[in-house]
């Protein structure tokens, strides 16, 4: 067991209780957290700062605003509804289309139909802080539908892909990409079954896939390989989650972003706790790469410095192994 | 930095309850282990006497000094009497007085004891005694004695020995016979030896007591000769020279003063009877910490009423589940609904026992979730469901009691004892799990909550560590050092090794 134990830590794995204590405790001050709990003010901040989110169609902030949601989305075919301080994915609706015999009826990513009622229900749920971390009353977003860029189209199960890049200190550390899967109900969740990969931060191009601590070559639901997909606007995308140590001064953040086929890599929202799952999708631990950015650490580097520096680091050596 | 300033804290915290508890325990004589009995003496001196016309003052000789023992509590039953207990010449006098008393007397002493090795005879070093007058032929008699035994000897002990051998000789020689001519009892027989020993410029003195042995109705005082070889008291057996003390001998009185003296009465008996009980240890502890002086005691919780004492004795296991919950959870890596929800399941569980606990608390929140999903259907709002679930709970638990009792089985009425709104958040959250990752996951976490509730179940069950916090709460400072310091472990949890297996370098 302390041999099991000492192996890991040669690996450079992070584990949950150092995680909490010498990185969120020490880098992220719980007065920062509201910047990146509460989606609304995410959305915000990030668009002041000049970074693409998805648009806000909606806001609804307490019971009696729930009834103002057929007004929102009377225009509307699709469009996300999300809890503002959900966590883990929970709570979140995507709705890709209206019911062709049945106006009031919604169509869900899964092929569900959902009627109104089911929909204002749920709005009531999330309102009523049932997806909120902390369990107090919550907002719900009415947001843009991703319509995800076709390099993920084999490798997803319904529902969205999503890139998430841990950054330390501003400097982009560590990124996957979460695929949807059937068990993951279209979520890119990678506690409820979706399959992570990790990402060659120096091409942005994807190594093996995890499933539930296991490494898989293939996409369970589709049967694509999941290894070398070349991820598009991958420089964009460092430097957009760079920038989100800007925004939230969080110094452990998690960024998970999505690529639109139209609107390129979209911020989703931002994380004061990333999971630790990561260093299984890179087969590689976070706490090396932390190590080697303390040492190199500048502290007014742009974010597009920050990034070059990432992919230079951070790049595999391929052909090694 | 900040390190450092937790192990300082830690550090800080497991001295300050250790020293208590080791000053409690060492010191003041707390039993670590629980039920302990000590045996208690009582001693009762039943003085009887026919009162004169006058007034009366009874003096009795109480113990003062008494190695090897501590003494419990004392007091006096005399109807009428003024009761006061002063020093004298052979340690500590009880004196009763009145102004008038009618026919036969009867007062009481009685005096409770037990053992501590601890005590020791704390008395000062004897002056050099007087050349005792001693008048012809007895003093032709004494320094012969003294010059043979001084001749056949090397110091005080051996000097004293080789006397006793002489004067309980099978066949004494003429000056012992001469000596002894006139002894009667015990006590005057040790009398002459100290003579002896005072002519040879030897300090000594006769010693009263009893060995305590058990219920004695009527016990008979047992003298002893003690002598000072300048720089402590050594005990001698008068009858056979060995230098001992008999098994617990209890010291009454020392010296040739009369053991009772009353002015005013006549036909003066006294009758000793030992009681020996079975005493609460922790009870004796706290007595002599009252003696000491200690001010620890006037926190203890034994001070508190019965009724109080027993809520305290449940509320003081409930740190040692928080230290079960943050291994299980930090250490071991466990997977828990709610923070303390398996502590207090646990705490049902007292109750309940294991067995039935988990079946009744298996039962409640399958049947409450099935029910849960039902309500999912109505689509309420969020407080209206978690009360609805509430009543569901209690409901449930009305009803598992009234099946239970009309099939019965008695065990299943415990199942009031569980924390109902507990069991309601915890039926909530798994339905939530259930719904939003799937059955697996749900089961997989309120298992993990059941497995933790056992433990914190097994640890807050053993009655001997609940016999420890009680008695020494300060115990629970060492519980928060630990808490303190696994709030700083960076470790890995035992199921990321499992969780991480494929990232190892091997």
């Amino acid at each position: 067991m302390l041999g099991a134990a000492a192996r890991l830590r040669d690996a450079g794995v992070l584990g949950l209780n150092e995680r909490n204590t010498d990185f969120i405790m020490r880098l992220n001050p719980r007065r920062y957290y509201p910047r990146v709990d509460d989606k609304v003010l995410t959305k915000e901040l990030a668009l002041k700062a000049g970074m693409a989110v998805p648009d806000l169609y909606g806001v609804i902030a307490n019971q009696g605003e729930v009834r103002t949601f057929p007004g929102i989305v009377e225009n509307l075919q699709s469009f996300v509804i999300k809890p503002a301080a959900g966590s883990g994915g929970d709570g979140i609706l995507v709705v890709t289309g209206r019911s062709e015999r049945k106006r009031d009826c919604f169509r869900l990513s899964s092929g569900e139909i959902i009627s109104e009622g089911e929909i204002l229900y749920h709005l009531s749920n999330i309102v009523g802080g049932q997806y909120s971390i902390s369990g107090n009353p919550d907002k719900a977003l009415i947001e843009y539908c991703v319509h995800f860029d076709p390099v993920f189209a084999n490798v997803s199960y319904q529902g969205v892909p999503d890139i998430r890049v841990v950054v330390y200190r501003g400097y982009p550390a560590m990124a996957m990409v979460r695929l949807p899967t059937r068990a993951s109900d279209g979520k890119a969740n990678l506690h409820q079954g979706a399959v992570g990969a990790g990402i060659d931060m120096g091409v942005g191009v994807t190594l093996n896939g995890v499933l539930e601590d296991e490494i898989v070559d293939e996409h369970p639901d589709t049967g694509a390989l999941i290894e070398g997909l070349e991820i598009p606007h991958w420089n964009f995308i460092l430097e957009s989650s760079a920038k989100g140590y800007e925004v939230t001064e969080l110094g452990y953040l998690g960024v998970d972003m999505v690529i639109d086929r139209d609107r390129g890599p979209l911020i989703l929202e931002m994380n004061a706790r990333p999971g630790l799952n990561i260093q299984i999708a890179n087969c590689a631990g976070l706490r090396n790469r932390i190590a080697r950015i303390d040492e190199i650490h500048n502290k007014s580097a742009e974010p597009a410095e920050r990034a070059r520096i990432a992919r230079r680091e951070f790049k595999l050596e391929r052909g090694i192994q | 930095m900040k390190q450092r300033y937790v192990y300082v804290l830690a550090a800080l915290l497991a001295v300050m309850g250790l020293s208590v508890f080791m000053y409690k325990w060492q010191v003041l004589g707390f039993p670590l282990g629980e039920d302990q009995e000590r045996p208690v003496w009582t001693i009762e001196a039943a003085v009887g006497f026919e009162s004169g016309p006058g007034s009366i003052t009874a003096q009795l000789q109480i113990p003062a000094l008494t190695p090897g023992f501590r003494m419990l509590n004392e007091h006096s039953v005399s109807r009428g009497y003024g009761f006061g207990t002063d020093y004298g010449g052979g340690g500590r006098v009880a004196q009763w007085t009145i102004r008038r008393a009618d026919g036969d007397q009867k007062i009481y002493y009685r005096i409770s004891v037990y053992e501590d090795e601890s005590v020791d005879v704390s008395d000062t070093i004897p002056p050099f005694p007087p050349m005792p007058v001693i008048n012809e032929p007895l003093k032709t008699a004494v320094d012969v004695l003294v010059k043979d035994a001084r001749d056949h000897s090397a110091d005080t002990a051996s000097f004293t020995a080789e006397l006793l051998r002489r004067v309980n000789a099978p066949s004494p020689d003429a000056n012992v016979e001469l000596l002894l001519s006139e002894v009667s009892s015990e006590a005057e027989f040790v009398g002459v030896i100290t003579k002896v020993l005072a002519s040879a410029r030897i300090p000594s003195r006769v010693i009263h007591g009893f060995p305590l042995a058990g219920r004695q109705r009527s016990a008979r005082l047992v003298s002893w000769l003690e002598v000072h070889d300048g720089d402590q008291w050594l005990y001698f057996n008068p009858a056979t020279g060995e230098e001992m003390l008999p098994d617990r001998y209890l010291v009454w009185w020392r010296g040739n003063e009369a053991l009772v003296n009353v002015a005013g009465g006549s036909n003066v008996e006294v009758d000793f009877a030992i009681q020996e009980n079975q005493f609460d240890a922790v009870a004796i502890a706290e007595t002599q910490a009252a003696q000491l002086g200690a001010s620890s005691v006037d926190f203890s919780l034994y001070s508190l009423p019965i009724q109080t004492q027993a809520v305290y004795s449940v509320l003081l296991m409930i740190p040692i589940g928080a230290l079960v919950m943050v291994i299980m959870r930090n250490l071991v890596g466990i997977d828990a609904f709610g923070t303390f929800m398996p502590v207090l399941i646990a705490l049902a569980f007292r109750e309940t026992k294991l067995l039935w606990g988990v079946i009744l608390f298996t039962l409640l929140v399958a049947l409450g979730l099935s029910i849960r999903f039902l309500l999912e259907r109505l689509r309420l709002l969020l407080v209206p469901r978690l009360s609805a679930v509430l009543i569901v709970v209690v409901l449930l638990m009305l009803f598992i009691s009234l099946t239970s009792h009309r099939l019965g089985l008695e065990t299943g009425l415990s199942v009031a004892l569980f924390p109902m709104v507990i069991i309601a958040m915890t039926i909530e959250r798994m339905s939530v799990v259930w719904e939003e990752r799937g059955a697996s996951d749900a089961m997989r976490a309120g298992l993990g909550s059941l497995v933790v509730a056992v433990a914190a179940y097994v640890f807050m069950g053993m009655s001997w560590l609940e016999h420890l916090v009680f008695t020494f709460p300060e115990l629970l400072l060492v519980v928060l050092a630990m808490v303190v310091l696994a709030g700083r472990y960076t470790g890995y949890r035992l199921t990321e090794l499992q969780r991480f297996k494929a990232l190892r370098l091997d």
